[in-house]
């Protein structure tokens, strides 16, 4: 009990303290404020000053970060929007709180339901963000967003998200999940051709 | 091992003829005795047999039956598998012999069963209601005991899909009644008996002033449940005498939320995510449990590369929530801030790499049946190297410089609340708390699960039992977790991360399963009953923090009232788990 052991605690401490300019100095100006200066000091060589300044610099979100879904729509010829989902009620029944309102559309001739919803509601209060609905939907219509400022001042009146709200184009999805888009392409892209092949050898 | 449990069959049902019985149920393990028998084959399991560790102690209700069963887990602090006992009840007035004279870690589980499945342990010295207020109606965890906006027994609910519409539960809630009353209850008349049954406890100490016939009162003070030192909403009540702790008593249930019950309506895999909550600060030793549990159940066996990744995960995980708690222990001990933001940078960086895989930070859902939910993306794999090879063995060195030899800690911590090896057991404590009594059992050696066994690592293991003990200790796992890291990268093998399709609809055949982990703060237990249907029948978690709390006043008494938070500082709770 000679105060050795605090004295090399104030070492490290202190170690700390000039390493914070030394990398200013080394990083001369781009260490702050620039995409770059935040790559450092996520990196594991980062020392001296850790934070990030938010809102003024804010960490870049990984491609597999999940937020709010949202429902994927593509745009046909004439700029119309054609959702992917068809209301098959996945997503609402593996919701885990049970945050997916679904409204089937029915054919007013026969009264049987058409694919596309009527309405679709997700209370974002609820949802949990784990990600099930995108995960589990087998036509890729839903998928979890990256956008996490949704701070609001009344909760009450805007936070139950209709279909108009959660409705985002394809090229949105494509550029947040650029990787798992391509994979989806893909696996597409595959499944067509062996089903034509099927089909030509089907028929020869 | 079957050979083993065969002549445990044998010398049970030897010696308590008539008493004992296999469990014959498809899908059950164990033997079921008679209520009255109990104590006496406790004893006998604890003293002949060598089970000297009881783990969890917990209830189910079997509504179709009829019946109640208590269930109890004994294990060998030598390690091994699990002997389970069951004792059957009637729902009418179950009433079950209480072990906490052989076993006193049985002290808070037997409280918690009372609470939420109303079943009576005689003989228990203060069984009351632990997580929910003294004025509940009934027992949530019957299955006849239904909440304010039941909705159906079961998820998912059928308002949701095919006859969708968007209601808020404020909504329905237009004469704000949100709580149910028992019959004859006025709420303005109600006065809880609450403080009075927790200071009452205290009241059986046995006083000084009876020996020497003077007459003096001790002071109760109460800490919390606000209170920056707790960690969360956590209240204690200790009897002074001076400023010597003579008596103290955990009260907790501030942030419970019936988790089992939740968990009982929800499908299998949507219990993966609410797993995550219990103790945020590890979720994926969390998901780790529960997924073996219900693997267990379904029998089948996870894709090769996901247990790799499990494996990396977990151990990520244990870094982070030990270099958080070193920071948390720290701030507790009055060095205010510096070490906890140290301790923070680390694992932020961990957080960095979660975020990346799982998709959440804290909440991290990575955890499937039979693998995990994703590979690695891209670059990934190098960002763990770094932080296994490079950032992580520097940066412990660094703060174990900055720290372990300080001498306020030593002062602080050297000969405080002192555990020894037997009481550890005794008190059914695990993890960090029982290995640094000198107990070397850790469950991913003593029975291991997973791929552990294909790793080469040693039980961290310190003999003092006292707060400084438990702190180094989280420093010699850290440096263990990394050495695992390290081998699981460099074995990681190609190949799927799923065995089989991915479903949303686990089938989980009949039956029970306990499954459990090392997590950082001990012993993780997930008990499932699976009946068939797409719902757990009964899950229950055997969450260390809660547990280990039995021993806390043991820690606390003979100490300074400075030293309580410095004691439940290295016991390491998080609230989310001890109140679920």
């Amino acid at each position: 009990m000679d105060g050795h052991g605090i004295i090399k605690g104030l070492m490290v401490s202190c170690k700390r303290f000039i390493d914070t300019y030394l990398d200013d100095i080394r990083w001369f100006g781009r260490r702050y404020r620039t995409p770059e200066g935040i790559a450092h000091r996520m990196s594991k060589d980062t020392a001296g000053l850790f934070t990030v300044q938010y809102p003024e610099e804010k960490l870049p979100v990984p491609e597999e970060f999940r937020f709010i879904p949202f429902l994927v729509y593509e745009e046909d010829a004439e700029g119309n929007k054609i959702h992917r989902c068809t209301s098959c009620g996945i997503c609402s029944k593996v919701c885990p709180p049970q945050c997916i309102w679904i409204v089937r559309t029915l054919d007013p001739k026969t009264g049987r339901p058409v694919p596309e919803p009527a309405e679709f509601y997700i209370d974002i209060d609820v949802c949990m963000n784990c990600g099930f609905c995108a995960e589990f939907c087998p036509f890729d219509a839903i998928k979890m967003d990256h956008d996490y400022e949704i701070a609001v001042y009344d909760r009450l009146t805007v936070n139950i998200y209709d279909k108009a709200k959660l409705s985002k184009p394809l090229s949105y999805y494509a550029m947040i999940r650029p990787s798992n888009y391509q994979k989806e392409e893909m696996a597409k892209a595959e499944k067509e051709t062996l089903k034509a092949a099927r089909k030509a050898s089907g028929n020869s | 091992m079957t050979q083993q449990l065969t002549t445990i069959t044998e010398t049970l049902v030897e010696r308590f003829p008539g008493a004992v019985l296999k469990d014959e149920r498809p899908g059950y393990e164990g033997y079921l005795v008679s209520a009255e028998n109990l104590p006496e084959i406790a004893q006998f399991l604890r003293d002949q047999m060598g089970y000297d560790y009881l783990s969890s102690v917990t209830g189910v209700d079997y509504l179709p039956e009829g019946k109640m069963e208590t269930v109890y887990h004994f294990f060998r602090s030598t390690g091994g598998s699990a002997l389970e006992l069951k004792v059957s009840l009637p729902r009418e007035n179950p009433v079950v012999p209480s072990l906490v004279s052989i076993f006193p870690g049985a002290e808070l589980q037997e409280r918690e069963t009372y609470d939420l499945l109303g079943i009576i342990f005689d003989g228990h010295p203060d069984l009351r209601r632990i997580l929910l207020w003294d004025g509940f109606d009934g027992h949530p965890l019957r299955k006849d005991w239904q909440e304010p906006y039941y909705e159906e027994e079961a998820k998912p609910f059928k308002s949701r899909w095919p006859e969708g519409r968007a209601i808020r539960v404020e909504e329905k809630n237009i004469f704000k009644k949100n709580v149910k009353y028992p019959a004859g209850f006025d709420p303005e008349t109600f006065t809880p008996e609450g403080d009075t049954s927790l200071f009452a406890s205290l009241d059986k100490l046995k006083r000084h002033d009876e020996e020497s016939g003077m007459k003096s009162d001790h002071i109760i003070i109460n800490f919390g449940p606000q209170h920056t030192s707790t960690h969360g909403v956590f209240r204690m009540a200790a009897a002074v005498e001076g400023e010597t702790i003579i008596g103290l008593k955990p009260a907790m249930g501030y942030l419970h939320r019936n988790h089992e019950k939740i968990a009982e309506r929800n499908t299998y895999l949507m219990n993966m995510p609410y797993t995550d909550r219990l103790d945020y600060l590890s979720p994926l030793s969390n998901n780790f449990g529960y997924a073996i549990a219900v693997e267990k159940l379904m029998g089948i066996q996870p894709a090769e590369r996901a247990e790799y990744l499990r494996v990396i995960m977990a151990e990520f995980t244990r870094i982070s929530n030990h270099l958080f708690l070193i920071g948390s222990l720290l701030n507790d001990l009055g060095a205010y801030f510096t070490p906890m933001l140290y301790a923070l940078e680390e694992r932020e960086l961990i957080l960095d790499v979660f975020e990346a895989v799982t998709g959440s930070r804290m909440m991290c859902n990575y955890f499937r049946f039979g693998g995990v939910a994703r590979d690695l993306p891209e670059g990934q794999l190098q960002k763990i190297k770094d932080l296994a090879f490079d950032r992580l063995p520097r940066k412990i060195d660094e703060m174990d410089r900055f720290l372990t030899e300080s001498e306020i800690i030593r002062a602080r911590g050297v000969g405080v609340g002192v555990l020894t090896p037997e009481e550890a057991i005794a008190y059914s404590t695990c993890g960090p708390v029982l290995r640094a009594s000198g107990v070397p059992y850790d469950v991913r050696r003593a029975d291991p699960y997973s791929i552990y066994e294909r790793f080469d690592f040693d039980v961290a293991v310190r003999y003092h039992g006292d707060v400084y003990d438990r702190f180094l200790l989280r420093f010699d796992e850290i440096r263990q977790s990394i050495r695992i890291i390290q081998q699981a990268v460099r074995d990681m093998p190609e190949g799927p991360v799923q065995s089989g399709k991915p479903q949303y609809q686990a089938k989980v055949p009949a039956g029970e399963a306990y499954g459990r982990v090392e997590g950082p703060k001990g012993e993780l237990g997930y008990y499932v009953v699976s009946n068939g249907k797409p719902n757990p029948w009964r899950y229950h978690v055997r969450a260390p923090s809660f547990i280990n709390l039995t021993a806390l006043e043991k820690l606390c008494v003979g100490n300074k009232v400075a030293d309580v938070f410095a004691i439940l500082g290295s016991i390491d709770i998080v609230l989310g788990e001890t109140d679920r």
